[in-house]
């Protein structure tokens, strides 16, 4: 039998649960989350049904098609541009009315449908529905699955495959005489374009003021058309004093409360999901304890992570000794060459082991990171810091990317698309590499264990906090200085989900999929990075290994000096800076290689750093120059100019920072 | 009266929206139309927590000054 192929999409409204069915249909990879968006990278999955090979993409969440956001244009540009087999969309079963609009827009626009009723067990035995007549209807199939429970999922395989063939004309919602003239009249003028869905819907489209639209129709010589479009819209607003834009929309939703209402029928009340969201949000959101309930949940998520993270830490931190001793042992028994022995031990073993110490803290972190997420807290954090957000010229929307940065700032920069304002969505990739990602967490976790023993949880808080602060300053600066950053703020519109209790799976996948990637990390970039230092650490063979007369030491000799006003002029930190550009992870393996092995470490540090230039040189790793991935992705999301932008104010605020800190502070210690 | 105005608990039906294009759009979609009603969630500082239907909706308090309601009787 011969291989078929199928592509798909999976769209949906944010909150409808689309996720847990593409992990259901996939079998994991992709996020579980909770707040508008979370699906900000394309996602794709492969999974076989019968003899077809079907991928899948895991489309952002969106209302419609209307391309004000990023993540809109994604999901037009998938649709228009690679036109999927079959559309698969989720929808909220507790809330048809709502949640039925995506789907009624893919089916006016002629896709091949499969609607997924997601949450089915949530409103099993209390709604009825007459399926094979909503399908008709609809010109779509219908699939009732639960996502969590992973029920409908094998039929909805089936309809994926069945659609594929299907031949139904596109929906038609009539708008009235009124509108539908215009729709004619577009649709006349657009008889000889080439669009791969109804043209009807593009004539739509462009009476709703789609600006894409616009610019594609202009640019290929139909710009008569979009005349014709704003002519129509004038007289509408004229004729009816309405707005042709709102009245579209509202008779949309008057087509689907027609469907709803013919084909469904509730047998009893609905049961209230927001009963207990609504009193929890009675405090969380209170506008005197809300704040404050957020600092203490984020103090929480560090003081969690040092303990139970560092309670593991110490295992592996003493596999590590044990590691380094038996191996030397070994390989001075059979008479090894000192080379190879150095190499294993001061390399390897001290530099990827003095870093893979902290995959229990970073793993503990990911976990806290995705419960909130998955329990609804984000968009709550949103919610309460809009008023803040907004008076320094930002709205709530950007701060659910600042606490992803807690985690890696790659995801989070992404995170931003859903920000439809250009000059909000800069604003905020900008400070997001001051939001202390996982990677810095290692340096704090070691200078602080060795410097404040007793104050751990409160030093690494302090310096999120300035990160936070330093954040806040960069944007108001950034307004004051860069006119095409200022402007008006854009209204929040967010959907808040209820909160719901995450599974263990949902959780896990998350937190399992950062965990390789560390790993990963680990095993590349971080391992190379720990052979090239240990190489050049050992070049030339005349001189000691690690010392200043090697081609390393050569090197951070020449920038050390620079280093000095901050209160560490040593060569050994000005490499291991260096190379934390490449991941800042490596800050602390090129530590162990330099400074004598992952064992030693703690002893040289004290010989090395006061408290006072320990903190100082926390701050510098909080603020200098993001990892390259994350320079990488600045560039992705804007241009080279802000890339680069960011590169050099990042390294002017953690010099300037650092030395302000220990200069001041050298005063008072002294 | 305006939905910023409105008080926690009570229920009101949207008359007009007379926000930015973009945003009287996006509410649109997500459902926030003339004729809809809404049950004010909570209303005390930064954006109003609206009820629409069987979900819950943050709306900025300056958008929200431009929500046109009347008390639903």
């Amino acid at each position: 039998m011969n291989k078929k192929t199928l592509r798909i999409g999976l769209a949906g409204s944010p909150n409808v649960g689309k996720s847990t069915i593409f992990n259901a249909l996939t079998g994991g990879n992709a996020y579980v989350g909770n707040w508008p968006g979370v699906t900000v990278e394309r996602k794709d999955g492969i999974f076989k049904y019968k003899d077809y090979e079907i991928t899948i993409t895991d489309l952002p969440g969106t209302y419609s098609l209307t391309p004000l956001s990023i993540d809109e244009r994604i999901v037009r540009d998938f649709l228009f541009k690679e036109k999927p087999d079959v559309v698969v969309c989720v929808v909220d079963s507790t809330n048809l009315l709502r949640s039925l609009y995506l789907p009624l827009l893919l089916r006016e626009l002629g896709a091949n449908v499969v609607i997924v009723f997601n949450m089915w067990d949530l409103v099993e035995g209390k709604l009825e529905i007459n399926k094979k007549e909503m399908e008709k209807v609809l010109g779509a199939s219908i699939v009732l699955t639960s996502g969590t429970k992973g029920t409908g999922i094998e039929e909805l395989k089936e309809k994926i495959v069945e659609a594929k063939d299907r031949q139904n004309l596109p929906l038609r919602v009539d708008y009235g005489e009124e509108i539908e003239r215009y729709i004619k009249e577009i649709e006349f003028e657009l008889k000889d374009m080439a669009f791969p869905y109804e043209r009807r819907f593009l004539a739509i489209k462009l009476l709703e003021g789609d600006h894409i639209f616009k610019e594609n129709l202009k640019s290929t010589g139909y710009g008569r058309v979009v005349e014709i479009a704003k002519r129509g819209t004038e007289e509408f607003k004229n004729k009816s004093g309405r707005d042709l834009e709102t009245t579209i929309i509202e008779r949309r939703y008057g087509y689907i409360e027609a469907v709803v209402k013919k084909y469904t029928k509730k047998i009893t009340l609905l049961e209230e999901r927001f009963l207990l969201s609504d009193k929890i949000d009675k405090i969380l959101v209170n506008k005197y304890l809300g704040i404050p309930i957020f600092a203490l949940f984020m103090w929480l998520t560090f003081e969690l992570t040092f303990r139970i993270g560092g309670f593991f830490s110490d295992y592996i931190d003493l596999f590590f000794g044990w590691l380094g001793d038996i191996t030397t042992n070994y390989l001075s028994s059979i008479n090894s060459p000192k080379l190879l022995i150095s190499f294993i031990k001061d390399g390897i073993i001290g530099g990827l082991g003095s870093i893979l110490v902290f995959l229990p803290n970073i793993m503990v972190l990911f976990f806290i990171l995705s419960f909130l997420e998955d329990v609804g807290y984000m968009s709550r954090a949103a919610f309460i810091m809009d008023e803040f957000m907004r008076s320094i010229g930002l709205s709530g929307r950007s701060f659910i990317p600042m606490i992803l940065g807690f985690g890696c700032n790659v995801p989070a920069i992404m995170a931003t698309r859903t920000i439809p304002e250009e000059r909000e969505r800069i604003l905020t990739i900008l400070i997001n590499p001051f939001m202390s990602c996982s990677a810095r967490f290692p340096i704090y976790v070691l200078f602080a264990g060795v410097f404040f023993e007793r104050n751990q949880g409160l030093i690494v808080f302090s310096l999120y906090t300035l990160g936070i602060v330093i954040a806040i300053l960069s944007v108001l600066i950034f307004t004051k200085f860069l006119p095409s950053l200022r402007g008006e703020v854009s209204p929040l519109i967010m959907e808040i989900p209820p909160y719901r209790l995450p599974t263990i799976r949902g959780l896990w996948i998350p937190t399992w999929e950062r965990t390789k990637e560390f790993l990963k990390k680990a095993g590349t970039i971080i391992f190379l990075g720990v052979v090239l230092i240990w190489l050049l650490a050992s070049i030339p063979p005349s001189s000691e290994y690690g010392s200043e007369n090697t081609i390393i030491g050569m090197i951070g000799k020449v920038l050390a000096p620079i280093l000095g006003p901050a209160g560490f002029p040593y060569w050994q930190v000005a490499v291991a800076l260096i190379f934390g550009v490449v991941a800042k992870e490596t800050v602390v393996s090129t530590l162990g290689t330099l400074l004598g092995g992952e064992e030693n470490l703690s002893k040289s540090l004290l010989g090395l750093f006061t408290p006072l230039s320990a903190y100082s040189f926390m701050i510098m790793t909080l603020f200098y120059t993001p990892c390259l991935a994350t320079i990488g992705a600045i560039r992705k999301e804007t241009n080279w100019k802000w890339a680069l932008f960011s590169l050099f104010y990042s390294l002017l605020i953690g010099w300037t920072m650092s030395v302000l800190f220990y200069q001041v502070g050298s005063l008072f210690t002294k | 009266m305006s939905l910023s105005s409105a008080k926690e608990g009570q229920e009101v039906r949207v008359v007009y929206i007379h926000g930015g294009v973009n945003a009287t759009k996006r509410l649109a979609e997500m459902g926030i139309l003339p004729g809809v009603e809404l049950k004010v969630v909570s209303n005390s500082i930064g954006p109003i927590l609206v009820a629409l239907g069987e979900s819950r909706i943050a709306i900025g308090r300056g958008l929200a000054s431009k929500v046109i309601c009347e008390l639903k009787s």
